[in-house]
């Protein structure tokens, strides 16, 4: 069992970033295509990285260093957390504390773009956590656990009790992954009002860093995606697989056909879809279990 | 331990009236720092005997008549003074609430109908626990107040000086707390707990300016309207189930009594729609905000709700205070959202963690008093910590706006690395609030609550929005006016025995869940659950390990890094110093960056009054539902 823990865990911190970053250029070809246009090539993240890693770093000022470390070290412990079967909620609570980092490093800078790019950054927080944490309860609800080694093991998928949790979380997914349209606080593409949100003042390797964080969290939510689907059957994993590879199309299609909103649209969007699908969702839940 | 509690009860009083009749700055500073000490080592050892003797639960005094008599003569002329404060600003009707209850408690007491013998003093995990953290966290507060108020004085120079009044009513509400949760009878309970609402309701008024004043009646008021749920309750219960034990109370679970008594916690801890009584507090000088607002008087309510949480479980009274608990923490949050003033922001996060508390004593169950027990801890320290440090950033910036506190962390490096501390301490994954939050998660789930869980998930949301925005202005770093740091030798013994607490809380609190609050619990419930599993303690204390060594390692690794100072980008604007910007006519022009308020969505213009009619609406129909139901039962 430990050893087991120990291999997912390891697995996850060598490879996410690799699985990440091919996602990342899956979905710049993808998005690519639906534009019409050729793309580039699907490794054309990974040359990025190595291209940021052997530029100049330029700082604003010294605590931007600790600063982005340490929301790589909080992303990539709360992925292991959760990749090696521990408790969900427990990792979810660390990826907030990641994300709080993250702000922090774009407030540090006193630049009005990164500053009003973290105010935007802490309402789509505020947006999705409502969400996130429903999302452990409901999990919690349909298999009896936080822990993700006893999520996996039970007997039906758990999206089998969970479609509304499922839509809401997807729902959310679109801002985590900070794609349209809910990119407010830092997009994937050519920013116009806020340059590059949080990032702005963010160049060179402190980029690259935050780039790879960006990936191992990323693999974690569509780990989350996964763990609606996964049971204790082995068919279930390849499902799971198609799931999230759908999951990932919808997001890339969702953010190349809509267009930006504002931030007061996506924090009562957010929160009306968690109550709405989440919240009647695990009301059904809670009445089913009570009356079984 | 019969000598020992008479003297951690009275000895307060004793100080105070000391400290009323000294003039002298200096005497009255060195009885100050004395009375401090003694207190926090009478009740230390009051700690030590306990747990000398077993630490079990134990009750003294039976025979208490002369006491009584003394209580009485003591309430009177409370009522009086009430009378005659409230008549001189002719708010008769709060005159009436006092005269009211005190009438009902005399007659009960003089010629009531028979109850049972019972003992009027109980010494248990719980309330040891409370008078641990009145003597530690209050004393620490009574240090402060020396300092502080010697600074507060020399900037308000409009404000008379009656700090012998003041210095006297912070140790008069140490004696009331002491006294409040040691009582086993609801008789001297009661008696404490009037106490407490006059003290704080003198000290809101302390600066006699027409804002203090129509607090302070504010204050007061509410207060005394729970103070006569409880004078009721008591009356109820002696007159129908002849006893006026706390313990049997609960044990005998009878709706009316526990609902009354639930009522007037609700008015102590500030729940909507009672809570603005502490923002208006928040005139008060700095140690008033911090002692009785946030770490102790306020708290005597959740403890009473904590201890009728046996009770309370699976009752409609448990559903009506967990969901006002549930309620007041998401409405309390979002409300906090829209401060910019740090000590409000300060009040409505205090309201907020009371309401988590109180809801999790509503649903009764196991875990969530697990959880309300350690919420209850690290609210105290952080949040006292908090209030104090904001207090001597006020005396060094002039300003306790969190809008003002841009770069803290190079102006004040000292107390903004304790602000850092407190914050992080109140919502960050690992500490302590954390953990509970995680508890109460849990253990709402287990209640089937779904209102709680969803009041929950949208309320640490918000909870996070306004600490992490105060926490990057605090880190946002710019150019700036140094400050002059005035705080006083005083000031900085309270803060860092604080930060250490604080910091030792969260090294230890698996310690403290084996050792302290599970054996509370077993006393409670009669049973021992494990709430906090191995594997997760494990989690937390390597993250604690995270968050300690990031910082040393990044340093290590990034010292010999080649790397270029580049001022920030303002699409080439930037006038050169991250301060200003050249604007189209090519002058330079001062830069200024501030936070969201959001105060059209979440403004208290907006948002005060329809929460104030839902909460009332729902605590007076559910109170009706519970009283209507007990009759006829």
């Amino acid at each position: 069992m430990n050893t087991t823990r120990l291999l997912c865990c390891l697995g996850y911190i060598l490879l996410a970033p690799f699985i990440g970053g091919l996602l990342d250029g899956i979905d710049r070809k993808l998005s690519a295509r639906m534009q019409g246009r050729t793309g580039p090539s699907i490794l054309q993240p990974f040359y990025d990285i190595i291209k940021l890693f052997h530029k100049q770093i330029f700082l604003v000022n010294h605590s931007q260093f600790f600063l982005v470390g340490s929301y790589l070290v909080f992303v990539i412990f709360s992925g292991a957390l959760m990749f090696a079967g521990y408790d969900l909620l427990m990792s979810f609570f660390a990826l907030t504390t990641a994300a709080m980092f993250l702000v922090l490093a774009s407030c540090s800078t006193h630049s009005p773009f990164s500053a009003m790019a973290s105010q935007r950054e802490l309402l789509q927080m505020m947006s999705y956590e409502p969400m996130v944490l429903l999302a452990c309860v409901g999990f919690y609800l349909a298999t009896g656990s936080f822990q993700v080694s006893d999520i996996i093991q039970s007997n039906l998928s758990p999206i089998v009790f969970l479609p509304g949790f499922f839509i809401g979380f997807v729902y959310i997914l679109t801002i985590k992954m900070r794609k349209s349209p809910f990119d407010i606080s830092t997009a994937h593409h050519a920013h116009q009002e806020m340059v590059r949100g949080v990032t702005t003042e963010m160049v060179g390797s402190l980029y690259a860093i935050t780039q790879i964080a960006e990936w191992y969290e990323n693999v974690m939510l569509l780990g989350i995606v996964a763990l609606f689907f996964i049971n204790g059957n082995p068919i279930s994993w390849p499902l799971a697989i198609l799931g999230v590879l759908f999951v990932y199309f919808l997001e890339t299609l969702i953010d190349n056909t809509t267009a930006r909103l504002k931030w007061s649209k996506v924090l009562s969007s957010a929160w009306l879809v968690t109550l709405l699908f989440g919240g009647l969702n695990l009301l059904v839940l809670d009445l089913m279990i009570k009356y079984r | 331990m019969e000598i020992l509690i008479p003297l951690l009860i009275v000895f307060p009083f004793v100080a105070a009236a000391v400290l009323s009749l000294l003039r002298h700055a200096k005497a009255r500073e060195i009885v100050m720092y004395a009375a401090s000490v003694i207190v926090m080592l009478l009740a230390g050892s009051l700690l030590v005997l306990w747990l000398q003797n077993g630490a079990v639960s134990v009750s003294f005094y039976v025979e208490t008549e002369l006491v009584d008599g003394a209580m009485l003569v003591v309430e009177l002329f409370l009522m009086v003074l009430v009378t005659v404060l409230c008549a001189r600003r002719h708010r008769y009707l709060i005159a009436l609430l006092s005269i009211a209850q005190t009438c009902l408690l005399a007659w009960l007491d003089l010629w009531g109908p028979a109850v049972k013998e019972n003992a009027h003093i109980r010494v248990d995990g719980l309330s040891l626990l409370l008078c641990l953290i009145v003597a530690v966290i209050g004393g620490l507060i009574c240090l402060y107040a020396v300092g502080y108020m010697r600074g507060y004085h020399h900037h308000h120079k409009d404000v008379q000086d009656r700090r012998s009044f003041f210095f006297a009513m912070l140790f008069v509400f140490l004696g009331a707390m002491f006294g409040l949760v040691l009582s086993e009878s609801l008789m001297w309970m009661d008696f404490f707990w009037e106490v407490t609402s006059i003290c704080s309701f003198l000290l809101i008024g302390y600066t006699r300016t027409e804002e203090a004043v129509h607090n302070s009646f504010r204050a007061l008021w509410m207060n005394l309207l729970g103070g006569l749920g409880f004078a009721v309750g008591i009356a109820y219960s002696s007159a129908v189930l002849h006893t006026v034990s706390l313990s049997e109370v609960v044990s005998l679970g009878a709706a009316i009594p526990v609902a009354l008594l639930a009522f007037a916690a609700l008015t102590k801890s500030a729940q909507m729609p009672f809570s603005s009584w502490l923002l208006g507090a928040m005139v008060a000088p700095t140690p008033t905000s911090a002692l009785l607002h946030s770490a102790t008087m306020v708290k005597a309510g959740v403890y009473m709700l904590l201890r009728l949480s046996p009770a309370l479980c699976g009752s409609l009274t448990g559903q009506m205070v967990a969901l006002i608990g549930g309620f007041t923490f998401f409405a309390a949050s979002l409300l906090a959202i829209s401060q910019s003033d740090g000590k409000k922001v300060l009040a409505y996060s205090t309201v907020s963690n009371l309401g988590l508390i109180t809801a999790c004593a509503g649903v009764g169950m196991h875990e969530t008093v697990w959880a309300g027990i350690f919420l209850l801890i690290f609210h105290a320290a952080s949040k006292s910590m908090l209030f104090q440090d904001v207090g001597a950033v006020e005396n060094a910036l002039g300003s306790r706006d969190i809008e003002d506190m841009q770069a803290l962390m190079l102006r004040l490096p000292k107390l903004a690395s304790i602000m850092v501390i407190g914050i992080a301490g109140m919502f960050l994954a690992p500490f302590g609030m954390l953990i509970s939050k995680w508890a109460a998660l849990k253990a709402f789930v287990d209640a089937d609550n779904v209102v709680l869980v969803l009041l929950l998930a949208f309320g640490s949301a918000s909870t996070m929005f306004y600490w992490t925005k105060w926490l990057g202005r605090i880190l946002s770093i710019s150019r700036v006016r140094l400050a002059h740091d005035v705080t006083k030798p005083n000031e900085w013994v309270s803060l860092y025995i604080h930060a250490v607490l604080m910091v030792l809380l969260c090294a230890t609190f698996p310690l403290l869940s084996t050792w302290v609050v599970e054996p509370m619990l077993t006393g409670m419930f009669g049973e021992s659950v494990q709430v906090l599993t191995s594997d997760n303690m494990v989690l937390m204390i390597v993250m604690l390990c995270f968050i300690f060594l990031l910082p040393a390692c990044v340093y290590l690794f990034t010292r010999n890094l080649r790397h270029t100072y580049v001022i920030s980008y303002m699409g080439g604007a930037n006038a050169g110093d991250n301060n200003h910007f050249i604007d189209a006519l090519g002058e330079k022009k001062n830069l200024q960056i501030s936070n969201w308020y959001m105060t059209g969505y979440f403004g208290e213009k907006k948002l005060l009054l329809p929460c104030t009619i839902l909460s009332t609406a729902v605590l007076t129909v559910m109170m009706c539902m519970i009283l209507v139901g007990g009759v006829l039962v």
